[in-house]
């Protein structure tokens, strides 16, 4: 079943932190919009704004955190007008999430079995305590999680690692959302671990018609997953197109940066590595123009007292970058 | 080829951890458990496994920063350590030949005291200098190296990043002039972007000073990257070592082929058009490890020998080795 339109809609979305220091914003500006069935990866670096964009989503920002403007549209309606009561309905039903530490999520007093019963039981009333936890071991069994029956009766300290994260991808989808956010779900894991997790992710996503935003810094485990990606920098989306178009046409120099700066498996001979140099920047006093300027090779005058805007490079390619504007103006001359 | 020295050989070496359950009940976490390998001078061999599987426990084990349960350790054609004899020889002036990188930068570096202080720590012990001026000296020259400036000697290690605390730690492992130094995992706790500045800087300074690495990671990528030869570790014991890149196109053993096929590749087209084999299951607690080959509970290809007997580390190709009981039946 294809569905047309958009899933998710996000406007002009900002978000900051008021701390003791002065205002941080996470997330300055950004807009981007996700069809139904589609891999979105976000790819960035630690403080880029990646997690705090997508708990915004979810509604999961903590104090000192708060959207200060923009949008959040999903399936139509704003659920950033949503109260509480709804939000909590929205919440699990529609969108769930997955994150990094499973034991942060895994309540340790309590079985799998408890814990994934309690979800579907949340959301609807009416089932019965038969068929929830029917339905838990189904979901495990799905998860490739042997022995579910055994299994439900477990506490997460009996689970390993790997399976923490199967136990917690069960919970998250087994009440049937339309978009999960699985916010670096491998980055703990063992790559041979790793990879039986995206195997399951992959297929789950084929079944259920999930759509899934997958937060990660392992640009690897994007071409793998996903069908579009996000580059993120300080807060900002850089570039954003098909993965193809990312991998094998980046237009941002930070998304170049980042696939020279990689050591490659693959690679055919020792080739040194292109590092970007110097650090990432102070969100408490960012620069004045592109955020990426002060480490950017091609910096011109204008990167450090303007931003640039978001060239279109067509196909949904776009990036925020004054090349783009400078090689036009050429052009016309 | 021009003869190679062997800088640092393992012989056997062993790490078993005690661990209490209940009173007088103790059982061993074998952590290293018979591990045999040669490291040459001015190369660098990179560790690889998953978690656990002791490549940290061997770093350290191998400069005698934990003391080994067995085997013997050869510096430079003198015995170190040997288990049998009882041969421990005084460490001081061979810590000054062996250094080590270690994971955590933050954790690893003393917050009470400035970078010039913990430098300079290290010139103190080994009484390397004559002099405040000599000491100041050797500390910016060192801070110089590894791309810090001199005012950072008074600072304190908070004030740094991450990437920079790691440069710290590098300046410290420098400052004795080692010959060897142990890399664990030292790139792993940076940002993306960062981890090539320190891999860039770890080639030069080898280049510079001729020194041999020991590089443990678990990101394959990176460890093929930097080394020239490539052991893959499996619950304490090694089992495959050869040249990277011969490594990467023909592993033998089915631990290595299944290891290297999980690590993604940005390459969507790559990553399409690859055939994965999926590893079933988790790695076995050490405590209580498989009989035989420890890798039979996962093998796609075990059989019944596996389960009951150890196999052999042997050569199956050219300085190529691995421990494999297919491979000794039906050859690499």
């Amino acid at each position: 079943m294809e569905q047309k339109g958009n899933l998710l809609e996000i406007k002009n979305l900002k978000v900051s932190f008021f701390t003791p220091a002065g205002e941080v914003k996470a997330v300055d500006d950004i807009s981007y919009n996700m069809g139904y069935n589609e891999v979105m990866g976000i790819v960035g670096e630690s403080g880029s704004g990646k997690s705090v964009e997508a708990y915004s989503v979810i509604g999961l920002l903590q104090n000192p955190g708060k959207v200060t403007g923009g949008s959040i549209i999903f399936e139509g309606e704003d659920i950033l007008a949503y109260n509480e009561e709804e939000m909590r309905k929205f919440r699990g039903n529609k969108v769930s999430m997955i994150f990094q530490n499973p034991m942060t999520c895994l309540n340790p007093v309590y079985t799998i079995g408890n814990q994934l019963i309690e979800a579907l039981t949340c959301h609807d009333k009416s089932i019965s305590k038969e068929d929830a936890r029917k339905r838990s071991i189904e979901m495990l069994e799905k998860v490739g999680i042997n022995n579910a029956e055994k299994r439900m009766e477990q506490y997460p300290h009996e689970f390993s690692g790997g399976m923490r994260q199967r136990a917690m991808i069960a919970m998250a989808l087994i009440c049937k959302p339309k978009l999960l956010i699985a916010d670096e779900p491998t980055t703990a894991l063992d790559v041979t671990i790793q990879a039986q997790i995206l195997e399951v992710m992959k297929d789950l996503q084929k079944q259920e018609n999930t759509s899934i935003i997958f937060i990660t810094h392992n640009l690897g485990v994007v071409a793998e997953m996903c069908d579009k990606v996000s580059v993120m920098y300080a807060g900002k989306i850089v570039e954003q197109g098909d993965v193809d178009d990312i991998f094998y046409k980046p237009a941002h120099p930070y998304t170049k940066g980042l696939l020279e700066s990689m050591p490659r498996l693959d690679a055919v001979e020792h080739e040194r590595l292109i590092p970007i140099e110097g650090t990432p920047i102070d969100l408490l006093n960012p620069p004045q123009g592109c955020n990426f300027g002060p480490r950017c090779k091609s910096c011109m005058k204008i990167c450090l007292s303007k931003k640039p805007p978001v060239a279109d490079l067509g196909k949904g390619h776009i990036s925020a970058c004054w090349l783009h504007f400078m090689k036009k103006e050429e052009e016309v001359k | 080829m021009e003869e190679r020295k062997k800088l640092l050989q393992i012989r056997d070496l062993k790490k078993h951890f005690a661990i209490k359950r209940g009173f007088r009940n103790k059982t061993f976490v074998k952590a290293v458990d018979g591990v045999s390998l040669d490291i040459y001078k001015g190369e660098t061999l990179g560790l690889v496994g998953e978690s656990g599987c002791g490549k940290t426990t061997l770093g350290r084990t191998a400069i005698r920063l934990y003391e080994p349960t067995g085997g013997q350790i050869i510096y430079d054609d003198k015995t170190i350590y040997d288990g049998e004899k009882k041969i421990k020889e005084p460490m001081l002036p061979y810590r000054r030949k062996m250094q080590i990188i270690f994971q955590d930068p933050s954790a690893s570096l003393d917050p009470r005291m400035t970078v010039g202080e913990i430098v300079g720590e290290a010139l103190d012990i080994h009484k390397l200098y004559q002099g405040k001026n000599e000491r100041m000296g050797r500390i910016k020259s060192l801070l110089d190296a590894v791309g810090l400036n001199t005012e950072h000697s008074n600072r304190f290690p908070h004030e740094f990043s991450g990437g920079q605390q790691q440069r710290i730690g590098i300046a410290r492992a420098l400052a004795v002039e080692p010959e060897f130094i142990v890399c664990d995992e030292p790139i792993s706790a940076l940002d993306v972007s960062i981890q090539s500045q320190v891999v860039n800087m770890l080639e030069d300074l080898q280049a510079e000073l001729g020194l041999t690495y020991l590089f443990i990671a678990h990101d394959i990528s990176v460890v093929r990257h930097i080394s020239n030869r490539i052991g893959v570790m499996y619950l304490g014991n090694l089992v495959e070592l050869a040249k990277s890149t011969e490594l990467y196109k023909n592993p033998i053993h089915p631990y290595t082929k299944t290891l290297m096929s999980a690590v993604p590749i940005p390459d969507p087209e790559k990553t399409r058009a690859r055939e994965r084999l999926i590893l079933e299951g988790d790695i076995p607690s050490p405590m209580n490890p498989p009989k035989g080959c420890k890798f039979h509970t996962r093998c796609p290809y075990a059989t019944a020998r596996c389960k009951e007997e150890i196999p052999q580390f042997k050569e199956y190709g050219k300085e190529h080795f691995a421990a494999c009981h297919m491979l000794e039946t039906y050859g690499a």
